[in-house]
């Protein structure tokens, strides 16, 4: 809401500087976001009276103008089609500062000889004096203006433009700021004295109004003036809509924009001869009935909306817009005058049916008070005879089928600081409240405030709407400041399931940066094709969940994987990344749920939320390090990948086991699946060269992926104490040679299972002359150990035998001599 | 025998001065101090003396001796130093070469704020919880105070989620709020938890908004909980944060959910007040909504607003690290270009 200092001056006296008072509405609630001066510029530039005019004598365009300040006149050579003998000007005088028409620079206006005459100053037009585009004509001054006086005092002013929150509708007006200022300032509020002439003949005889929709329309007031004269508006009227940044259009509709600025409620004006039947109806459009708004739209209406309309057809959508066929022109000679309060929904889903709002709209759907319609109607009732002219019918039209008591609120006196710990005696509660309209009662012995609302303040409703006003004004600076006091709650136990997924979470972050992942966070809203290029058939085997009014298609689709995001990154730092890439995202992934049969009949059920899976998603490709005089660039490969998921889930103390994956994102035969206790909490491998086309990858890239939830079952806190063994461990390395197709899992775990064995490390693979084609040979080193006592060799030779015999069963494994 | 100990002891320490091995050094020990050297046989002699001369001939001998060994230990001392410092200097290395590397991670820096944020409120006994992202409306709205057609629906426009036919309509939340009436729902006071977490919003995204984003929400309720005490503790955070310097302005704002309401906003980093284009001429810079719960939400979880009172704020997190970073576009958090998060 933007508001004149001016203007406000009217109701209220300013004596704080723009920025001090707009720091004060701020603290109170109403936070200026703008400042601007208008005319602060002006220097050398008067208000002067066009006494004279005569041709100048070497240029058909121009006239020698003879300007008068109050002391002499000047004479200036003016271009001007719109000059006149007797106008009011702005003068500026040499040495003025203005802005060049041509150039939009701000100067200094220097003596000029124009075709010969010397000109003593300029004759401004709206674009010199930096107030509007227009430079084709000057810019006339109503004639009250003070001759000789400063434009800027007269012409300048300060703009403050506050945002309203949406519970204050009443300061969307000016003497609903004025109210604000009287009450933080101290100073007394001054509101428009209201009244005027009414004629014997009484308006309830010259239009019915009648309400069918009462539940979309609390309120109808009207009044008719007749014999009107429809002009453009004084100026004082014009400029006052001009700071608001509203266009003038003619003395009628200017004054209903003049009011609802200044009370906050919309006024509409019809054309009263054009009104058929002499009457208005405010009722339910048909379905499918038709208007065509001002704006000359043809607009489809539903029964939901509220339309006022005379014997015949809809004139107006009620509270939103007009129509051209009860319009107010220049030949209108009578006027109705429209003062309604209508249902804030109604309004507002109107508006978002028919995609359109106004000045009007946007009052009406912050609620208005069924209380206030009657003052700004005459108030512009009185501004329209004093501007147009005419006769004001006798009487008011007042149609209030939703009239309602207001409740008083009663503030229980140390709800103020109980609320706000600030200590406030209750005289300067009453004063507070008072001085924003509140009629207050002390009670029970002054330990309760009972407080009756006025009709503007419909946000008011309980105590700590009563505390707020009170603090506010007083100014939130004033609240102390002190530290919670109370007890402190029960804490998570860390065995509980939140506490553990805060710490895995936590853990896994601290590792993978342990190991040069970078983290990301990507949105978890995709577009299908993303999705789809991991997995074509996204769509159709498990549809992903839709926003139903997605800002673009970059967003459309709740993510069911890291992978696409991640990917992407890592596809868009290649670009720039010369060393090996390592990204990693934890982050929640959405899936349906499908809906239990016996679901809970509970008010609000989350069985229809869908689930939130936490993932973690890591990838890797490029050279292993940077490029260095240490070694070469040798490739990241997948056991870099295998690697750090052995890593990261060690430190929980989980085995992790591995078999082969058939994920459509992997690489065939280059992928496994992770499983602890054989259920599979993730994946791990190389991307699918065509998965890597899709994201278009330039290096061979791996990826690691878990699924938290699946871990977390998993996890414990609980550890055993194992005695540190106190005898030396024996050391023995065997080669095997087995089978291609023999995985070194197979190995491994006949390995493990033997007693005394605490240790087992792959240290060779080798393929080549020394073993037969089709075979691989394993180097590995088992340390065996005891706890209870030194190991002989005879102990380690029989369990290795033992072994041995059970690898060549099994595997067909021999010694490699 | 005085004046041959006299002799020993020159010829002794004159042949040390020129020893210039360990080697040599052993040679000199056994040839001066070895059981076959003369000052040992004087020494062993001494017994075969007469009293009086045994008395002044032995400290003699004695002390002969003691200047030999501590003659041989200081010697032995320089030797071995120098036998060290040769072989250091053929095999010092340029220390200025690079070393070997090893990559370098890092945490997102929104993730780093929210631990921060987490870390600063836990230490004031806040505990974090966090919620549901896919949101009923009731949680999100209704709960909350704002009713289907609420002007402050304007506040939060909404992305909806189609569920398929389920009787309530589900949405991406749009702000932290819901997890007030979630916990309040299942504990009662004492509370005092905060909950990091994302927020949609239908809204262009530009270089100060984000559609998608963080919040962290705050929420304290008990008996005797007062503004003077959020006040207190926001202002703590923002010190925690951003230093004791730092100006913070507390003012009155409206949030359906809570009254009275407030905001917290800081003194702008970029113009120290003075006004520019980040905090649009202001000087100040917004960083969260706050207030009292309002008692209707209190009364709607089943707690008795008479009794007890509570505070709830809700920050967005992105401003934070723009602010303490001077980064000018929040896009770049979400751009994850590695040059921009390595930064951090």
């Amino acid at each position: 809401m933007k508001v004149s200092l001016k203007w406000l001056g009217e109701y209220v006296d300013i004596t704080l500087s723009a920025l001090e008072l707009g720091n004060k509405l701020t603290i109170a609630g109403l936070e200026l976001s703008a400042v601007e001066s208008v005319g602060q510029a002006w220097d050398n530039v008067v208000v002067g009276e066009v006494t004279d005019l005569t041709p100048h004598p070497h240029a058909d365009r121009l006239t020698l103008a003879t300007v008068d300040l109050g002391g002499g006149g000047f004479t200036v050579v003016c271009g001007a089609p719109n000059i006149r003998v007797g106008q009011r000007v702005p003068f500026a005088r040499v040495g003025g500062r203005l802005i060049d028409g041509r150039t939009g620079q701000t100067v200094s206006l220097k003596p000029a000889r124009i075709r010969g005459v010397v000109s003593e100053g300029m004759v401004c037009s709206e674009k010199e004096l930096g107030i509007s585009d227009d430079h084709e004509s000057i810019l006339v001054l109503p004639l009250d203006a003070p001759v000789g006086a400063p434009l800027g005092d007269y012409l300048g002013d300060t703009i403050l433009d506050l945002d309203i929150t949406p519970n204050r509708p009443d300061c969307l007006s000016v003497i609903g700021i004025a109210r604000e200022v009287a009450a933080l300032t101290g100073a007394p509020l001054r509101p428009p004295s209201v009244g005027y002439q009414e004629s014997e003949q009484r308006i309830d005889s010259l239009v019915s109004v009648s309400v069918s929709a009462p539940d979309l329309c609390p309120r109808y007031c009207a009044t008719l003036i007749l014999g009107v004269k429809v002009g453009s508006s004084p100026g004082w009227l014009q400029q006052r809509l001009n700071s608001y940044g509203m266009r003038p259009v003619n003395s009628v509709v200017d004054v209903t924009n003049y009011v609802m600025l200044e009370y906050g409620q919309p006024l509409h004006a019809f054309d009263y001869h054009r009104l058929k039947g002499r009457q208005v109806v405010v009722r339910r459009a048909a379905p499918a009935e038709t208007i065509t708004t001002l704006d000359g739209t043809e607009r489809r209406l539903d029964p939901d909306m509220l339309v006022i309309a005379d014997e015949e057809e809809a004139i107006a959508v009620a509270g939103i817009m007009g129509s051209g066929a009860s319009e107010v022109t220049e030949a209108t000679e009578a006027v109705l005058l429209e003062s309604a309060n209508f249902n804030q929904v109604a309004i507002r889903r109107g508006c978002e049916r028919l995609q359109l709002r106004s000045e009007a709209s946007v009052r009406f759907e912050k609620g208005l008070s069924s209380d206030l319609p009657p003052e700004p109607l005459r108030r512009a009732t009185q501004l329209l005879l004093e501007v147009a002219g005419g006769a004001a019918a006798g009487g008011v039209v007042d149609v209030y089928p939703g009239k309602r008591e207001y409740e008083s609120v009663v503030l229980p006196v140390r709800e103020v600081a109980r609320l706000s710990g600030l200590e406030v005696d209750v005289d300067e509660m009453l004063k507070v409240l008072r001085s924003l309209g509140f009629e207050c009662r002390e009670v029970d012995r002054g330990s309760r405030i009972a407080v009756s609302v006025p009709y503007w303040r419909s946000d008011i409703r309980c105590a700590p709407d009563l505390v707020e006003e009170i603090v506010r004004i007083i100014g939130y600076e004033r609240i102390p400041v002190t530290r919670l006091s109370s007890a402190l709650p029960r804490q998570q136990l860390r065995s509980s399931p939140a506490s553990l997924r805060s710490s895995l979470r936590r853990s896994l972050r601290d590792a993978l940066v342990g190991l040069g992942f970078q983290e990301i966070l990507t949105y978890p809203l995709v577009s299908l094709e993303r999705l789809q290029k991991l997995s074509p058939r996204m769509e159709l085997e498990t549809p992903p969940l839709k926003v139903a009014n997605p800002m673009t298609r970059e967003q459309e689709y709740l993510r069911t994987g890291l992978r696409a995001g991640v990917l992407a990154t890592l596809a868009h730092n290649q670009k720039f990344e010369s060393a090996g890439i390592r990204v990693f995202e934890i982050g929640k992934v959405f899936n349906p749920r499908q809906p239990a049969t016996d679901e809970v009949k509970r008010p609000h059920n989350d069985e229809r939320l869908p689930r939130e899976d936490e993932m973690l998603c890591a990838a890797l490709g490029g050279p292993r390090s940077g490029l260095s005089w240490h070694a070469g660039q040798e490739m990241l490969d997948f056991f870099d990948a295998k690697g750090v998921v052995e890593n990261v889930l060690n430190g929980w103390g989980i085995n992790v086991g591995f078999r082969v994956s058939d994920d459509e994102t992997l690489f065939p035969g280059r992928g496994a699946e992770i499983l602890v206790d054989d259920d599979r909490i993730g994946i791990v491998g190389e991307i699918h060269p065509k998965v890597a086309q899709a994201f278009d990858l330039s290096d061979t890239v791996f990826i690691m992926e878990l699924d938290l939830e699946r871990l977390l079952p998993r996890m414990s806190r609980t550890r055993r104490y194992r005695p540190i063994p106190r005898f030396p461990g024996v050391s023995r390395d065997i080669a095997l040679v087995v089978d291609e197709q023999v995985s070194y899992h197979t190995m491994e775990s006949i390995i493990r299972a033997f007693p005394l064995v605490t240790k087992v490390t792959l240290f060779d693979l080798y393929r080549g002359e020394q073993v037969p084609a089709g075979k691989k040979s394993f180097a590995i080193r088992i340390i065996y150990q005891s706890l209870s006592h030194t190991l002989t060799d005879d102990e380690v030779d029989n369990v290795e035998q033992q072994m041995l015999d059970i690898l060549h069963q099994e595997t067909g494994a021999t010694l490699r001599r | 025998m005085l004046d041959q100990l006299k002799g020993l002891r020159t010829q002794a320490l004159s042949e040390l001065s020129e020893v210039d091995s360990l080697r040599g050094l052993e040679l000199w020990r056994v040839r001066h101090l070895g059981k076959k050297s003369a000052l040992i046989q004087i020494l062993r002699s001494l017994a075969t003396l007469p009293a009086e001369e045994r008395r002044r001939a032995g400290a003699q001998a004695n002390e002969v001796k003691t200047a030999l060994e501590s003659g041989l230990s200081e010697k032995e001392r320089q030797l071995q130093e120098a036998l060290l410092a040769s072989p250091l200097k053929s095999r010092q290395l340029d220390v200025t070469l690079p070393g070997r590397p090893y990559p370098i991670g890092g945490l997102h820096p929104i993730t780093q704020t929210i631990n921060e944020i987490c870390e600063i409120f836990g230490n004031m006994g806040f505990q974090t919880i966090e919620g549901p992202e896919v949101e009923l409306e009731y949680y999100n709205f209704e709960a909350l105070n704002i009713p289907p057609h609420h002007p402050a629906r304007e506040m939060f426009a909404t992305l909806w989620v189609e569920t398929g036919g389920g009787e309530e309509t589900t949405l991406l939340r749009t702000h932290t709020s819901p997890m007030q009436i979630r916990l309040m729902e299942r504990e009662r006071p004492p509370i005092r938890v905060i909950v990091p977490g994302r927020a949609y919003r239908y809204e262009a995204t530009d270089a100060t908004h984000e559609s998608i984003f963080f919040q962290v929400e705050g929420l304290a309720v008990d008996t005797n909980i007062t503004m003077a005490d959020l006040k207190g503790t926001l202002l703590e955070f923002c010190r925690c944060l951003f230093g004791d310097e730092r100006k913070v302005r507390f003012r009155c704002d409206y949030f359906p959910f809570v009254e009275p309401g407030a905001e917290m906003a800081i003194e702008c980093l970029a113009c120290a007040g003075a006004g520019c284009r980040l905090c649009g001429h202001s000087g100040w810079i917004e960083i969260l909504g706050a207030g009292m719960v309002h008692p209707d939400v209190l009364a709607r979880v089943g707690i008795d607003p008479d009794i007890y009172s509570g505070f709830a704020f809700g920050m967005g997190v992105e401003r934070l690290p723009m602010l303490r970073y001077g980064v000018d576009d929040i896009r770049l958090f979400y751009n994850n270009d590695l040059r921009f998060l390595r930064q951090f």
